[in-house]
């Protein structure tokens, strides 16, 4: 299971890294968001895989899975998502400002290549 | 509580407290500022006078509070015979200055700009003075360049105000940084940064072999903040300055802090060869320069601007010569120099004001139309020169007689006293010059108006300055000698040397200098023009130049450098982190000698979970093969995310399952809206040879990684976590463990990550509202019809979904749920009510603002907090007991709900506030207006 789970990550990482290395700002949001989900699973595997042991105490329970790591990775999911709206509301920005949605504002798009010369 | 173990910070804080209330006091009368100012002024001279006596009496105060000890930071205060010396000057020039500037400054001058720059610049120099700790030092000494920096450029409109500034800024803060080189050198040395661990081991430091580096570091300070050669040039420049400022600044206190601080270091550092030679040659070409170049110039300020350059020379001079006579010398010279120099800037200011020009080719014969002012500026600048029964005199005949002791000490020091006697002559003539060329010699020309005498009460400072100048001169033995010798004392750490203050001592070879420098001096002065007009015509180093050629070469050789490795392209900088950080990482696989994976038994792999790792690959993949469709590419990524949720589920993590599956919903929600806004698809632009590099890259993180985690998976490990387990309930209130660290064991983190999306949420709503931005497909969310299924259920669905939320908020202490996720579930709901019935439909219903919300939260997140400080816990402490509600039971109620309730509303507020800013781009500007 452990191998599944590295192998998981690493593809995630992978994509992830393939895609924020991209011309054009929307893939290098879809990248960082994939790229914080395998962040996310990396550091939850921190504390070992645990089957059906919730980190709540009961007196019944035998043993508890660690909650240091979801503690952690709870708010990094969150913050993750205040950073993915932050950077693709700044993307339409630079879009709007700049007039193409290249990370360094540089080239135009097909379609809005069109739009230009065929204004709406 | 004894306020007077508070005495010393209390002296140093008191003006910066002051600053704030004089900007604000000025906003409803201009003059209160000055009412503050001086108000505050004398505060902090009261706090100190009590400890004048302990002082006097021989025993230094020292107040001490731990800080940063593990670095040796202490936030510590020292009051001996120096400090208090220069502390009194301080504040006693400072409130005479204050005074004069309130009749200074024109109406349409902004007091409470001037008085607050001018109480924190005080604040930062008593600061100096009084710090015992010399990392504290070091940070009141930049205080004094930020707050020297603002009093100069205080005529913001005026470009000779602001280059003048930021050239004194750029030279005193180089300097800045030499001094706290050096006191890392003299801490490292002593091993401690406590100045009086430092003043008894002066032996040690001057042993040592980083000494010469610590001394040249030391002096770099000193030189830049005291203007001395070759640092010298900022100083005229700072004179664009507001003429109280120049009084306050260059004159009495901020020029002397590099003074003050050869003076505290003197048992310390001096007594080497290297001292003599540095110190005193600085001293030397300092003092000649600036009495030479002040003769020349034609601006009052100007001259003394000069005159000031050279009288810090002399100081330097005096202590490079490294007796303990010749400190006793230019202690007393420090005193009489700020005497009679801000009485002569007050003077200069005066002129300036009443005849609108500090020309002295203009100027003349002001006698006639300023008498009082003309007796003043006599007075006060034949102290300067050095005539007999004024102070100037005492220090320069000591001074004078210092060169002679010299005169013998190597091959070239009978120079000295014929040097220092040039020095002399030249003061002699430009004093006269300030005098004769201004007061007297004819009739001004080309004045417009007739000038006459200021305002009775803008001379007070400048009378009381000048009756000092008299008064030490003439009985310096009851009006001076106490406080110089406590000051001397605690400069030399050493019982004071044998001095004499008399007028007369017979007939000495000092006193035919003097008397040599007077004639010759007056005879140079009546030989002027033709002095001036050669000086003309020669061509001078101008330092502005080349000081803007390095400043400008400095910026180009930082610009190429960054240039190589920035060339603008975020895909190629994107490319060398991810490139180093491979690097980096790999090292540590190469030099790791044991087993690649541990012993750690697998858990075994089974159907099910075989598929939703496919799944999870398989999407992932897709997401990047797509990626030039964008809508696709997206869908994909919701099903990593999804799945996600699902890997979660399966290692026995509920909340963040529940958490995933929340966000997961907010995050696609928000891209598709973004999606309108940008294009649909991405062209091909990227070369073979890119993709290529890009893949691999990739490819090596994802093996990397997958590597890293199963090295990691292997092996067994001792988490910190049983003790979060083990105190959750009794410590925390809660049996949901992973909960109770988030609002209560590791509250301040969350304290943190809240603000973080607080600060997302309101940087979109900066970055939106009231944009105009084309969408690239028209959408309008209140002109398409909404389906009436969706918006039906939408509305039945509403209070479900928030009494969902409500319920896995007041569970989540105990069991999965808490803050984060009945925010996002909350946000889930009212999102869903804005798309199934539009943005204007909703809001109108839900007059509710978003950034309040969010303010809301995260007061409430503190307070809880703060509450827990104000029963004396540490913040963010928590209290709960556990009450009895109907039909839920048996319920804890910790003060730990608060501060999660302002987790939720913070989640709330934010998530909320971005979707509705991006779906209200899309809105009609009328429906908009309605609004």
């Amino acid at each position: 299971m452990e191998v599944l789970l590295a192998l998981s990550i690493g593809v995630m990482t992978a994509s992830g890294v393939f895609l924020i290395l991209r011309p054009r700002t929307f893939a290098v949001v879809l990248g960082l968001t994939l790229l914080a989900y395998a962040v996310n699973l990396f550091l939850f595997a921190m504390g070992r895989l645990q089957i059906g042991l919730p980190a709540v105490i009961d007196a019944q329970q035998s043993g508890y899975t660690d909650p240091l790591p979801q503690a952690l990775v709870l708010t990094a999911i969150v913050i993750a998502f205040g950073m993915t709206a932050f950077l693709i509301v700044l993307a339409i920005k630079a879009r709007s400002e700049l007039g193409n949605d290249h990370v360094d504002g540089l080239h135009l798009a097909a379609d809005e290549e069109e739009q230009r010369h065929h204004p709406r | 509580m004894n306020l007077f173990e508070f005495q010393l910070p209390l002296v140093v804080l008191l003006p910066f407290f002051g600053a704030l209330l004089a900007f604000y006091s000025a906003r409803y009368n201009r003059l209160a500022a000055a009412w503050v100012s001086s108000f505050i002024t004398l505060l902090s001279l009261a706090s100190i006078a009590p400890a004048i006596g302990t002082v006097f009496s021989g025993s230094n105060l020292i107040q001490s509070w731990p800080w940063l000890e593990s670095i040796g930071l202490y936030f510590s205060f020292r009051l001996d015979g120096l400090s208090l010396l220069f502390s009194l000057l301080i504040l006693i020039i400072g409130l005479l200055v204050i005074i004069y500037a309130r009749w200074y400054l024109a109406a349409k001058d902004n007091m409470g700009r001037f008085f607050a720059y001018l109480l924190m610049f005080m604040g930062s120099m008593l600061g100096i003075v009084l710090s015992e700790n010399l990392i504290q030092l070091v940070i009141f000494w930049e205080l004094t360049s930020i707050s020297s920096f603002l009093l100069i450029s205080y005529w913001q409109h005026r470009k000779d105000a602001r280059q003048g500034a930021r050239m004194a800024l750029t030279v005193t803060a180089a300097g800045g940084l030499a001094l706290l080189g050096s006191v890392l050198i003299i801490g490292e040395i002593i091993g401690s940064y406590q100045l009086s661990d430092v003043l008894a081991n002066g032996e040690l430091i001057r042993q040592h072999r980083l000494y010469p580096i610590a001394l040249i570091l030391l002096l770099l300070a000193v030189f830049t903040k005291s203007a001395q050669f070759p640092f010298h040039f900022w100083l005229p420049h700072a004179m664009a300055a507001p003429t109280p400022v120049s009084a306050y600044l260059h004159s009495a206190t901020m020029v002397k802090a590099g003074i003050f601080l050869l003076a505290r270091f003197f048992p310390v550092f001096s007594g080497t060869e290297m001292w003599t030679w540095l110190v005193g040659g600085a001293g030397l070409i300092t003092l000649l320069i600036g009495a030479y170049t002040a003769l020349f110039k034609h601006d009052l300020k100007a001259l003394l601007a000069y005159s000031t350059i050279s009288h810090l020379g002399l100081i330097t001079l005096l202590f490079g010569f490294g007796t303990q006579t010749a400190a006793v010398a230019a202690i007393f010279h420090i005193i009489n120099h700020a005497t009679f120099k801000a009485s002569l800037f007050m003077v200069a200011g005066i002129i300036d004001h009443e005849t609108g020009t500090r020309d002295m080719r203009k100027l003349n014969g002001l006698i006639k139309y300023m008498p009082h002012t003309a007796a003043l500026a006599i007075i006060a600048s034949l102290a300067m020169a050095g005539v007999p029964l004024l102070n100037g005199f005492l220090s320069k005949e000591m001074f004078f007689a210092e060169a002679v002791l010299m005169s013998d000490s190597n091959r070239f020091a009978w120079l000295v006293p014929l040097l220092v006697t040039i020095g002399g002559i030249l003061s002699v003539a430009y004093s006269l010059r300030f005098v004769h060329d201004v007061f007297f010699n004819g009739e001004p020309i080309g004045l417009s108006h007739t000038p006459h005498e200021p305002p009775r009460r803008m001379k007070v400072p400048i009378d009381l300055l000048v009756i000092t100048c008299l008064a030490v001169g003439i009985f310096p033995a009851f009006t001076i000698e106490p406080i110089l010798n406590i000051a001397v004392s605690a400069t030399l750490q050493h019982t004071v040397p044998e001095y004499s203050l008399a007028l007369w001592h017979g007939l000495t070879l000092p006193l035919l200098m003097s008397a040599a420098a007077l004639s010759l001096g007056v005879l140079v002065y009546f030989n002027r023009n033709g002095l001036i007009a050669n000086y003309e015509r020669h061509q001078h180093i101008n330092a502005k130049h080349y000081y803007l050629k390095t400043i400008k070469r400095l910026l180009k050789l930082a610009n190429a450098i960054s240039q190589l490795f920035d060339k603008g392209s975020l895909q190629n900088a994107t490319a060398w982190v991810i490139f180093s950080a491979l690097l980096l990482g790999s090292f540590g696989f190469i030099n790791y000698s044991g087993s690649l994976f541990g012993t750690r038994n697998y858990l075994p792999v089974d159907a099910v979970s075989l598929m939703i790792a496919g799944l999870l690959m398989i999407a992932a993949i897709l997401t990047v093969a797509w990626c030039k469709k964008r809508l696709q590419s997206l869908i994909s990524l919701g099903v990593v995310g999804l799945v996600s949720a699902l890997v979660f589920v399966k290692f026995s993590a509920p909340d963040l399952a529940l958490t995933q599956l929340s966000v997961e919903v907010v995050t696609i929600i928000l891209l598709l809206l973004a999606l309108y806004f940008l294009p649909a698809s991405a062209p091909r632009e990227t070369s073979r040879i890119r993709l290529w590099r890009d893949a691999i890259l990739a490819i090596a993180s994802g093996l990397a990684v997958t590597l890293l985690t199963l090295m990691v998976l292997s092996r067994d490990f001792d988490s910190i976590s049983d003790f979060f387990i083990a105190n959750s309930v009794s410590a925390g209130g809660g049996s949901n463990v992973v909960n109770v660290i988030l609002v209560d064991f590791r509250g301040f983190d969350t304290l943190g990550e809240i603000v973080v999306l607080a600060l997302a949420g309101l940087g979109i709503y900066a970055l939106l509202h009231n944009a105009k931005l084309t969408p690239i497909q028209k959408f309008n969310t209140d002109e398409i019809a909404h389906p009436v299924i969706l918006q039906t259920f939408s509305r039945l669905m509403l209070p479900l979904m928030l009494l969902v939320a409500a319920y896995i908020f007041l569970r989540g202490h105990n069991l999965p749920g808490g803050g984060f996720i009945a925010g996002l579930i909350a946000s889930v709901a009212l999102i869903l009510m804005y798309l199934a019935n539009g943005i204007a439909w909703t809001s109108q219903r839900l007059q509710l603002n978003m950034q309040i919300v969010i303010a809301l939260g995260l007061l409430s997140a503190s307070a809880t907090g703060l509450a827990a400080m104000l029963v004396g816990y540490p913040f963010l402490t928590s209290a709960f007991s556990h009450i009895h509600w109907p039909l839920v039971g048996e319920f804890e109620i910790a003060s730990a709900i608060a501060f999660d309730l302002g987790v939720f509303l913070v989640v709330v507020g934010a998530s909320v506030l971005s979707l509705v800013q991006l779906g209200q781009l899309n809105q009609h500007p009328a429906v908009k207006e309605q609004q």
